[in-house]
Protein backbone atom coordinates (compact mmCIF):
# COMPACT_ATOMS: atom_id res chain seq x y z
CA UNK A 1 0.00 0.00 0.00
CA UNK A 2 1.82 3.48 -0.67
CA UNK A 3 1.66 6.53 1.54
CA UNK A 4 -1.60 7.93 -0.51
CA UNK A 5 -3.59 5.08 -0.80
CA UNK A 6 -2.70 4.47 3.44
CA UNK A 7 -3.92 7.86 4.05
CA UNK A 8 -7.25 7.59 1.85
CA UNK A 9 -8.03 4.27 4.06
CA UNK A 10 -7.33 5.51 7.22
CA UNK A 11 -9.03 9.09 7.10
CA UNK A 12 -12.55 7.32 5.64
CA UNK A 13 -12.36 5.11 8.25
CA UNK A 14 -12.10 7.29 11.04
CA UNK A 15 -15.16 10.05 10.47
CA UNK A 16 -16.12 11.62 13.98
CA UNK A 17 -20.57 12.26 14.27
CA UNK A 18 -21.94 15.34 15.44
CA UNK A 19 -25.20 14.84 15.96
CA UNK A 20 -25.71 12.08 12.86
CA UNK A 21 -23.51 13.75 10.76
CA UNK A 22 -19.96 12.72 10.04
CA UNK A 23 -17.43 14.52 9.13
CA UNK A 24 -13.45 13.78 8.23
CA UNK A 25 -11.19 16.57 9.29
CA UNK A 26 -11.39 16.72 13.33
CA UNK A 27 -10.37 20.51 13.33
CA UNK A 28 -12.99 22.67 13.52
CA UNK A 29 -12.00 26.31 12.41
CA UNK A 30 -13.13 29.79 13.69
CA UNK A 31 -13.18 32.48 11.03
CA UNK A 32 -12.83 35.63 13.10
CA UNK A 33 -9.72 38.30 13.17
CA UNK A 34 -7.93 36.66 9.96
CA UNK A 35 -6.04 39.57 7.93
CA UNK A 36 -8.38 39.14 5.09
CA UNK A 37 -11.50 37.49 3.47
CA UNK A 38 -8.97 36.12 1.24
CA UNK A 39 -6.41 34.74 3.53
CA UNK A 40 -9.70 33.33 6.11
CA UNK A 41 -10.34 31.60 2.63
CA UNK A 42 -7.17 30.09 2.33
CA UNK A 43 -6.56 29.32 5.63
CA UNK A 44 -10.14 27.22 5.28
CA UNK A 45 -9.01 25.36 2.81
CA UNK A 46 -5.28 24.50 4.06
CA UNK A 47 -6.72 23.03 7.03
CA UNK A 48 -8.97 20.57 5.28
CA UNK A 49 -11.54 21.83 8.04
CA UNK A 50 -15.54 20.67 7.05
CA UNK A 51 -16.82 23.01 9.84
CA UNK A 52 -16.09 26.91 10.83
CA UNK A 53 -17.93 29.00 13.35
CA UNK A 54 -19.60 32.14 12.47
CA UNK A 55 -21.17 34.82 14.62
CA UNK A 56 -24.33 37.21 14.26
CA UNK A 57 -23.53 41.22 14.57
CA UNK A 58 -25.36 43.72 13.73
CA UNK A 59 -25.62 44.81 10.14
CA UNK A 60 -24.94 48.50 9.01
CA UNK A 61 -26.74 49.28 5.94
CA UNK A 62 -24.15 50.89 4.54
CA UNK A 63 -21.53 48.64 5.09
CA UNK A 64 -23.04 45.30 4.65
CA UNK A 65 -20.20 43.67 5.20
CA UNK A 66 -22.29 40.35 6.75
CA UNK A 67 -23.27 39.41 3.12
CA UNK A 68 -20.06 39.38 1.45
CA UNK A 69 -18.67 37.14 4.29
CA UNK A 70 -21.79 35.44 4.55
CA UNK A 71 -20.95 34.50 0.28
CA UNK A 72 -17.33 33.20 1.09
CA UNK A 73 -18.53 30.72 3.35
CA UNK A 74 -21.18 29.63 0.82
CA UNK A 75 -18.69 29.08 -2.00
CA UNK A 76 -16.51 27.37 0.00
CA UNK A 77 -19.26 24.74 0.64
CA UNK A 78 -18.03 24.33 4.40
CA UNK A 79 -20.92 23.40 7.28
CA UNK A 80 -21.05 26.22 9.74
CA UNK A 81 -21.84 26.12 13.00
CA UNK A 82 -22.75 29.42 14.70
CA UNK A 83 -21.53 30.92 17.76
CA UNK A 84 -23.76 33.09 20.40
CA UNK A 85 -20.50 34.40 21.75
CA UNK A 86 -20.80 37.66 23.80
CA UNK A 87 -24.21 36.55 25.19
CA UNK A 88 -24.04 37.03 29.10
CA UNK A 89 -27.97 35.74 29.93
CA UNK A 90 -29.58 32.72 29.09
CA UNK A 91 -32.04 35.08 27.26
CA UNK A 92 -29.71 36.50 25.13
CA UNK A 93 -27.96 33.46 24.31
CA UNK A 94 -31.91 31.75 23.70
CA UNK A 95 -32.57 34.68 21.34
CA UNK A 96 -29.29 35.04 19.27
CA UNK A 97 -29.40 31.10 18.41
CA UNK A 98 -33.01 31.17 17.15
CA UNK A 99 -31.84 33.96 15.10
CA UNK A 100 -28.74 32.16 14.23
CA UNK A 101 -31.17 29.20 13.06
CA UNK A 102 -32.64 31.13 10.77
CA UNK A 103 -30.36 32.93 9.41
CA UNK A 104 -27.62 30.07 8.46
CA UNK A 105 -30.61 27.63 8.34
CA UNK A 106 -28.81 25.04 10.94
CA UNK A 107 -30.27 23.26 14.12
CA UNK A 108 -26.46 23.00 14.96
CA UNK A 109 -25.53 25.81 17.89
CA UNK A 110 -22.32 27.14 19.33
CA UNK A 111 -23.19 27.94 22.96
CA UNK A 112 -21.92 30.25 25.01
CA UNK A 113 -22.94 31.98 27.74
CA UNK A 114 -20.75 34.26 29.23
CA UNK A 115 -19.80 34.59 33.15
CA UNK A 116 -16.46 36.60 33.45
CA UNK A 117 -14.94 39.48 31.66
CA UNK A 118 -10.94 38.52 32.72
CA UNK A 119 -11.30 34.65 31.77
CA UNK A 120 -14.27 34.67 29.21
CA UNK A 121 -15.21 31.65 31.26
CA UNK A 122 -18.64 30.00 30.91
CA UNK A 123 -21.32 31.23 33.59
CA UNK A 124 -22.11 27.22 33.60
CA UNK A 125 -25.58 27.75 35.17
CA UNK A 126 -26.93 30.21 32.88
CA UNK A 127 -24.87 27.65 30.28
CA UNK A 128 -27.21 24.54 30.95
CA UNK A 129 -30.50 26.41 31.40
CA UNK A 130 -30.07 27.58 27.76
CA UNK A 131 -29.37 24.29 26.75
CA UNK A 132 -32.26 22.52 28.26
CA UNK A 133 -34.28 25.31 26.23
CA UNK A 134 -32.52 25.02 23.30
CA UNK A 135 -32.59 21.23 23.00
CA UNK A 136 -36.45 21.16 23.76
CA UNK A 137 -37.26 23.59 20.75
CA UNK A 138 -35.35 21.57 18.41
CA UNK A 139 -31.43 22.67 18.53
CA UNK A 140 -28.56 20.65 18.34
CA UNK A 141 -26.50 22.39 21.05
CA UNK A 142 -22.30 22.25 21.35
CA UNK A 143 -22.15 23.55 24.89
CA UNK A 144 -18.73 25.67 25.55
CA UNK A 145 -18.26 24.31 28.99
CA UNK A 146 -15.38 24.31 31.59
CA UNK A 147 -13.88 20.48 32.67
CA UNK A 148 -16.94 20.35 35.68
CA UNK A 149 -18.05 16.52 35.44
CA UNK A 150 -21.52 17.30 37.67
CA UNK A 151 -21.71 20.20 34.54
CA UNK A 152 -21.02 17.99 32.12
CA UNK A 153 -23.31 15.73 33.28
CA UNK A 154 -26.40 18.46 33.45
CA UNK A 155 -25.70 19.04 30.04
CA UNK A 156 -25.77 15.39 28.82
CA UNK A 157 -29.22 15.11 30.75
CA UNK A 158 -30.17 18.56 29.20
CA UNK A 159 -30.03 17.17 25.97
CA UNK A 160 -26.25 18.24 24.42
CA UNK A 161 -24.97 14.71 22.14
CA UNK A 162 -21.44 16.98 22.02
CA UNK A 163 -19.26 18.41 25.13
CA UNK A 164 -16.83 21.10 24.33
CA UNK A 165 -14.76 21.85 27.49
CA UNK A 166 -11.92 24.66 27.18
CA UNK A 167 -8.41 24.27 27.04
CA UNK A 168 -7.78 27.68 28.41
CA UNK A 169 -9.24 31.01 28.49
CA UNK A 170 -10.39 32.15 25.16
CA UNK A 171 -7.88 33.69 22.69
CA UNK A 172 -5.28 32.83 25.42
CA UNK A 173 -3.03 30.43 23.57
CA UNK A 174 -1.87 28.69 26.74
CA UNK A 175 -3.09 25.17 25.50
CA UNK A 176 -4.30 22.73 28.08
CA UNK A 177 -4.57 24.26 31.64
CA UNK A 178 -5.83 21.15 33.13
CA UNK A 179 -4.81 17.34 31.58
CA UNK A 180 -6.00 15.69 34.04
CA UNK A 181 -9.64 17.63 34.44
CA UNK A 182 -9.43 16.57 30.23
CA UNK A 183 -8.59 12.92 30.99
CA UNK A 184 -11.22 12.60 33.72
CA UNK A 185 -13.41 13.97 31.17
CA UNK A 186 -12.53 11.63 28.65
CA UNK A 187 -12.88 8.52 30.76
CA UNK A 188 -16.35 9.68 31.86
CA UNK A 189 -17.78 10.38 28.77
CA UNK A 190 -16.82 7.74 26.46
CA UNK A 191 -19.19 7.79 24.65
CA UNK A 192 -19.87 11.68 23.63
CA UNK A 193 -17.80 13.26 21.25
CA UNK A 194 -15.55 15.51 23.46
CA UNK A 195 -14.11 18.61 21.17
CA UNK A 196 -11.54 20.90 22.78
CA UNK A 197 -12.51 24.74 22.54
CA UNK A 198 -10.66 27.68 22.94
CA UNK A 199 -7.16 28.68 24.80
CA UNK A 200 -5.12 26.48 22.02
CA UNK A 201 -1.93 28.49 20.82
CA UNK A 202 0.10 25.75 19.15
CA UNK A 203 -0.14 22.90 17.13
CA UNK A 204 1.53 20.60 20.14
CA UNK A 205 -1.50 21.63 22.22
CA UNK A 206 -4.09 20.59 19.77
CA UNK A 207 -2.12 17.15 19.30
CA UNK A 208 -2.19 17.13 23.15
CA UNK A 209 -5.62 17.01 22.87
CA UNK A 210 -5.99 14.29 20.58
CA UNK A 211 -3.75 12.20 22.42
CA UNK A 212 -5.96 11.90 25.36
CA UNK A 213 -8.37 10.53 23.54
CA UNK A 214 -10.39 13.91 22.37
CA UNK A 215 -12.56 13.55 19.00
CA UNK A 216 -11.64 17.19 17.66
CA UNK A 217 -10.32 20.13 18.82
CA UNK A 218 -12.03 23.92 17.40
CA UNK A 219 -9.88 26.95 17.48
CA UNK A 220 -9.41 30.02 15.97
CA UNK A 221 -7.01 32.45 17.09
CA UNK A 222 -4.22 30.55 16.61
CA UNK A 223 -4.52 30.00 13.17
CA UNK A 224 -5.70 33.39 12.27
CA UNK A 225 -3.18 35.77 14.52
CA UNK A 226 -0.03 33.70 13.08
CA UNK A 227 2.70 35.58 11.03
CA UNK A 228 1.39 33.04 7.80
CA UNK A 229 -1.97 32.07 9.36
CA UNK A 230 -2.49 29.51 5.95
CA UNK A 231 0.50 27.88 7.05
CA UNK A 232 -0.53 27.03 10.77
CA UNK A 233 -3.65 26.01 9.51
CA UNK A 234 -1.80 23.29 7.60
CA UNK A 235 0.25 22.92 10.81
CA UNK A 236 -2.81 22.36 12.86
CA UNK A 237 -4.20 19.86 10.45
CA UNK A 238 -1.35 17.35 10.63
CA UNK A 239 -0.84 17.87 13.81
CA UNK A 240 -4.75 16.95 14.79
CA UNK A 241 -4.10 13.80 12.08
CA UNK A 242 -1.23 12.97 14.42
CA UNK A 243 -2.34 13.17 17.61
CA UNK A 244 -5.46 11.00 16.41
CA UNK A 245 -3.50 8.84 14.56
CA UNK A 246 -1.18 8.29 18.24
CA UNK A 247 -4.47 7.61 19.98
CA UNK A 248 -5.56 4.66 17.90
CA UNK A 249 -1.75 3.12 17.42
CA UNK A 250 -2.15 2.56 21.67
CA UNK A 251 0.82 4.58 23.05
CA UNK A 252 3.27 2.65 25.32
CA UNK A 253 3.13 3.07 28.75
CA UNK A 254 5.29 5.49 30.65
CA UNK A 255 8.67 4.39 33.52
CA UNK A 256 9.88 6.08 35.75
CA UNK A 257 13.65 4.60 34.63
CA UNK A 258 15.35 4.12 31.62
CA UNK A 259 15.02 0.68 29.37
CA UNK A 260 17.31 -0.08 26.84
CA UNK A 261 15.74 0.35 23.60
CA UNK A 262 18.88 -1.37 21.79
CA UNK A 263 19.43 -4.90 22.51
CA UNK A 264 21.86 -5.72 24.61
CA UNK A 265 22.05 -9.49 24.08
CA UNK A 266 25.00 -10.40 21.88
CA UNK A 267 26.95 -6.31 22.26
CA UNK A 268 30.41 -6.14 22.09
CA UNK A 269 32.47 -6.14 25.35
CA UNK A 270 35.83 -4.17 25.24
CA UNK A 271 38.49 -4.22 27.49
CA UNK A 272 38.55 -6.39 30.55
CA UNK B 1 -41.37 58.17 15.02
CA UNK B 2 -38.43 57.35 17.07
CA UNK B 3 -37.34 54.15 17.80
CA UNK B 4 -33.70 52.30 18.20
CA UNK B 5 -32.22 50.46 15.70
CA UNK B 6 -29.34 48.18 16.57
CA UNK B 7 -28.89 50.35 19.80
CA UNK B 8 -28.99 53.98 17.92
CA UNK B 9 -31.73 56.04 17.90
CA UNK B 10 -33.49 56.00 14.51
CA UNK B 11 -36.33 58.48 13.16
CA UNK B 12 -38.38 56.55 10.54
CA UNK B 13 -41.87 56.66 8.85
CA UNK B 14 -41.77 52.71 8.19
CA UNK B 15 -44.93 51.31 9.72
CA UNK B 16 -44.16 47.58 9.96
CA UNK B 17 -40.57 45.80 11.20
CA UNK B 18 -40.58 45.07 6.67
CA UNK B 19 -41.11 48.47 5.42
CA UNK B 20 -38.53 49.39 7.94
CA UNK B 21 -35.96 47.00 6.34
CA UNK B 22 -36.64 48.36 3.01
CA UNK B 23 -35.94 51.89 4.38
CA UNK B 24 -32.82 50.68 5.02
CA UNK B 25 -32.07 48.88 1.72
CA UNK B 26 -32.08 45.83 3.22
CA UNK B 27 -35.04 44.10 2.11
CA UNK B 28 -33.33 41.73 0.05
CA UNK B 29 -30.30 41.26 2.93
CA UNK B 30 -29.93 38.05 4.52
CA UNK B 31 -30.55 39.28 8.26
CA UNK B 32 -32.70 38.14 11.15
CA UNK B 33 -34.42 40.41 13.24
CA UNK B 34 -36.20 40.87 16.62
CA UNK B 35 -37.91 43.30 18.39
CA UNK B 36 -37.76 44.56 21.60
CA UNK B 37 -35.63 41.39 22.87
CA UNK B 38 -38.02 38.48 21.26
CA UNK B 39 -36.82 36.64 17.82
CA UNK B 40 -39.28 37.97 14.38
CA UNK B 41 -38.55 35.49 12.15
CA UNK B 42 -38.58 36.96 8.09
CA UNK B 43 -42.26 35.21 7.38
CA UNK B 44 -43.80 37.43 10.06
CA UNK B 45 -42.07 41.10 9.60
CA UNK B 46 -44.96 42.38 7.11
CA UNK B 47 -47.56 41.84 9.96
CA UNK B 48 -45.55 43.08 12.44
CA UNK B 49 -46.24 46.82 13.37
CA UNK B 50 -43.91 49.63 14.88
CA UNK B 51 -44.39 51.78 17.66
CA UNK B 52 -42.58 54.57 18.92
CA UNK B 53 -39.98 53.94 21.27
CA UNK B 54 -39.08 49.98 20.05
CA UNK B 55 -36.10 48.22 19.85
CA UNK B 56 -35.16 46.98 16.60
CA UNK B 57 -32.24 44.35 16.11
CA UNK B 58 -30.87 43.67 12.50
CA UNK B 59 -27.94 40.89 12.69
CA UNK B 60 -26.19 39.64 9.47
CA UNK B 61 -23.76 36.79 9.40
CA UNK B 62 -20.37 37.79 10.63
CA UNK B 63 -17.13 36.17 11.12
CA UNK B 64 -16.97 34.29 14.30
CA UNK B 65 -14.75 31.77 16.98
Amino acid sequence: MDAMTHKATTAAADPVTFYGTEVTSRLLLGTAQYPSPAILAEAIRASGTEIVTVSLRRESGAAKAGQSFWQLIRDLGVKVLPNTAGCRTVKEAVTTAEMARELFGTPWVKLEVIGEDDTLQPDVFGLVEAARILSRDGFQVFPYTTEDLVVAEKLVSAGCEVLMPWGAPIGSGRGLNNPYGLRSMRAHFPGIPLVVDAGVGLPSHAAAAMELGYDAVLLNTAVAKAGDPVRMARAFAAAIAAGREAVIADPMEVRDMAAPSTPVMGRALFGS
Amino acid sequence: MKIIVNGEPADTAAATLASLLAELELADAIVATALNGDMVRAARREATPLAEGDRVEILAPMQGG
